[in-house]
C-alpha cells in the first residue's frame, strides 16, 4: 500500500503537516560494521500513518535500523523502501530523525533551534520563527521561545528537539529512544505529551526504545527484536494506543497481561 | 576589584624588587648592577615620560603593521582552516606543510623578505602574518573537526547541505577554539613586529629600540618593549572581551552525551 500524493523528492516539504504520512518497508535487512553484525534478516512494515514500536535490549542495533531507515546509512543487505523509494537520498528527503540526545545548539535560542530546518532550506530567520511559533503555542512551550537550551529543562529540551524534528516536515518520524535521558516522573510527562502529539495521525513513526511499557503505551504495534545480531522474535498489537491519562492505561489489567507477555518474548528472544 | 589583586600585587612587588636593587648601592654593586645595563623602573618611568612622542610616534606605525598583519593572519587562517577542514586529502597533504611553516624562524627569513618585497609595510605583514597564522589555523582547524559528529548528522537529516552544516554547526563550534588561537596570536604578533623592523625599516617601536641599544639608551628601550607589551596585552583584552559576547557558551563536549 502506497501512501497517496507525497511530496516529490525534489521538492522538500516546508509544512509541518504533511498529511497521513508514507508507509516504511523493510525486507530482509542486514548490517554489518566489518566484522559486527548488528541487523540479521529483519523485516518490518510501517503503514502510512501507523506507530510502530521497536522495543530491543540494548546491542541489538536499534539505533542503527534507524539511521539506516533515515538514510544516513546504505544497508549491507536487503532494502529499505519508504513510500516506495529504496535509495538512500529518498529515504533522507522523507524521513525526520530524532536522535537519542537532543544536540540542540546552545548558542541558539529555543526558537530558532525549532526552526532549523526551514533555515537550513535557505528560508529566512524571521520566517523560520514563524513557523515554529504555532508549534510552541501548541506543544506547551509558550514563553520559551528566547530561552538558551541551557535555561531549559531536560523534558523542554526533548521537546523543542521534537518540534524541531516535526518541523523538518517529514511524512516518517523515526524517534530513538526520545526520553532515555530522562528521569521516571518527567518521562511519565513525556510519553503522556507526545500520545498526544502524535494523536492526529499525520505521520508514521518509527519508535525505538528499550522500555516495554512505553512502546505499548504509545505504539500501535511493538516489535519485539533479539540480540544483537537483531531480528524480529514477537508482534504485539497494542491495545489502547495514546489514550489518555496515562496511569489508568498502564494499570489496566489487558495493558499489565500484554507487557508480561512481551518481556517474557524478549527473554525467550535473548536465550 | 579583588580579581585584579594578585596580579597587580605580583607586579608591584617585581617592580619594587628591581628598583631596590638598582637603587640600592649595596645590592647594585655587590650584583654588578651598571645604570646603564639595568636601568630601575623610575629610570623607564621617566624615559617613557620624557620620549613620549617619539614613543607615541613609533606606536602609532608598529600597531598598525600588528593590527594589519594580525587581520591578514585571520583571513588566511580562518580560510586555509575551512579548506583543509572540507577536503581530506588537502588536510592530509598540507598538514606538514603548515607545521613547518612554524618552525621556519622567522629572525632568519626576514632579511630576505625585505629583498623581496622592499622597506615599506609589505614585509613586516607577512612576517607578523606569519607568526599569528599557526596558532589561528591549528586552533581553528582543531575546533571544526571536534565538532560531535552525530551534529552533521542530525544536519543532514534536516535537508542542510554541506555549506548550511558548515555556517550552523561547525563555524560556530570552532568559535571558541579560534578565540584560543587568535589571542595566542595576538601576543606574539608584536614578536613578529619587532623582527620585521629589525630587519630593514626608519620608524616603529622594533627600529627605536635598534637605535637605542646603539646609543646605550637602555632606559629607552625598556621604555619601548613596555609599550610594545602595553600593544599585545591591549589586543589580547579586546578578543576576551569580544569571545564573552561572541562565543559565550561553554565550548567542548555535551555532558549528556553517552558513549554509543
Amino acid at each position: 500500500m502506497r501512501s497517496g500524493p507525497e511530496a516529490p523528492v525534489e521538492e522538500p516539504r516546508t509544512s509541518s503537516e504533511p498529511g497521513a504520512g508514507a508507509a516504511v518497508e523493510i525486507v530482509g535487512l542486514a548490517h554489518a560494521f566489518g566484522a559486527l553484525e548488528v541487523i540479521d534478516g529483519l523485516g518490518l512494515r510501517a503503514g502510512a500513518g501507523e506507530v510502530v514500536g521497536l522495543v530491543g535490549p540494548s546491542g541489538c542495533g536499534k539505533s542503527t535500523l534507524l539511521e539506516l531507515v533515515a538514510g544516513l546509512l546504505e544497508p549491507t543487505g536487503g532494502a529499505i523502501r519508504v513510500d516506495g523509494d529504496p535509495s538512500a537520498a529518498g529515504r533522507l528527503a522523507r524521513c525526520a530523525y530524532m536522535p537519542q540526545r537532543d544536540l540542540l545548539l546552545p548558542w541558539l535560542t529555543a526558537i530558532d533551534n525549532a526552526g532549523l530546518a526551514p533555515r537550513s532550506r535557505g528560508a529566512s530567520r524571521a520566517a523560520s520563527r514563524a513557523a515554529a511559533a504555532p508549534l510552541f503555542e501548541r506543544f506547551g512551550l509558550a514563553g520559551f521561545e528566547a530561552s538558551r537550551p541551557a535555561q531549559l529543562s531536560g523534558g523542554m529540551r526533548q521537546r523543542v528537539a521534537f518540534l524541531r524534528t516535526l518541523l523538518a516536515g517529514k511524512p516518517v518520524l523515526l524517534l530513538d529512544e526520545p526520553f532515555a535521558a530522562l528521569d521516571a516522573i518527567t518521562r511519565a510527562q513525556m510519553q503522556e505529551w507526545l500520545a498526544v502529539a502524535l494523536a492526529a495521525g499525520e505521520r508514521t513513526v518509527l519508535l525505538v526504545t528499550h522500555d516495554v511499557e512505553e512502546a505499548l503505551y504509545l505504539c500501535d504495534r511493538v516489535v519485539l527484536l533479539t540480540p544483537r545480531p537483531g531480528a524480529p522474535v514477537a508482534e504485539l498489537g497494542s491495545p489502547s494506543p495514546r489514550r489518555s491519562p496515562r496511569s489508568a492505561v498502564v494499570a489496566d489489567p489487558a495493558f499489565v497481561a500484554l507487557r508480561a507477555e512481551a518481556l517474557a518474548a524478549l527473554e525467550r528472544g535473548a536465550r | 576589584m579583588r580579581r585584579w589583586l594578585p596580579p597587580v600585587a605580583v607586579i608591584a612587588a617585581a617592580i619594587g624588587l628591581w628598583e631596590l636593587a638598582a637603587r640600592w648601592d649595596l645590592i647594585a654593586e655587590a650584583l654588578q648592577i651598571q645604570p646603564f645595563l639595568v636601568p630601575a623602573p623610575s629610570d623607564v618611568a621617566e624615559a617613557l615620560w620624557r620620549d613620549r612622542e617619539l614613543l607615541a610616534d613609533n606606536a602609532w606605525v608598529t600597531g598598525q603593521e600588528v593590527v594589519l598583519g594580525f587581520a591578514l593572519a585571520l583571513v588566511a587562517g580562518i580560510a586555509f582552516a575551512v579548506i583543509l577542514h572540507l577536503s581530506n586529502l588537502l588536510r592530509r597533504s598540507f598538514y606538514p606543510l603548515l607545521m613547518a611553516s612554524q618552525t621556519v624562524p622567522v629572525i632568519a627569513i626576514a632579511p630576505i623578505l625585505v629583498v623581496w618585497l622592499g622597506y615599506g609595510l609589505g614585509p613586516k605583514l607577512v612576517i607578523i602574518a606569519l607568526v599569528c597564522f599557526f596558532p589561528i589555523t591549528v586552533n581553528t582547524l582543531d575546533g571544526l573537526r571536534s565538532v560531535d559528529p552525530e551534529l552533521p548528522r542530525m544536519m543532514r537529516t534536516l535537508d542542510a547541505g554541506r555549506g548550511q552544516v558548515l555556517r550552523r554547526v561547525e563555524l560556530p563550534s570552532a568559535l571558541p577554539f579560534l578565540f584560543s588561537g587568535a589571542k595566542i596570536a595576538a601576543v606574539v604578533s608584536v614578536i613578529g613586529a619587532v623582527f620585521g623592523e629589525w630587519s630593514g625599516a626608519n620608524q616603529g617601536l622594533g627600529h627605536l629600540i635598534l637605535v637605542a641599544q646603539g646609543q646605550v639608551l637602555t632606559d629607552r628601550v625598556f621604555a619601548a618593549v613596555f609599550v610594545l607589551s602595553t600593544i599585545a596585552i591591549a589586543m589580547f583584552g579586546l578578543l576576551s572581551l569580544l569571545e564573552r559576547r561572541l562565543a559565550w557558551w561553554r565550548p567542548g563536549p555535551d555532558p549528556t552525551r553517552q558513549p554509543r
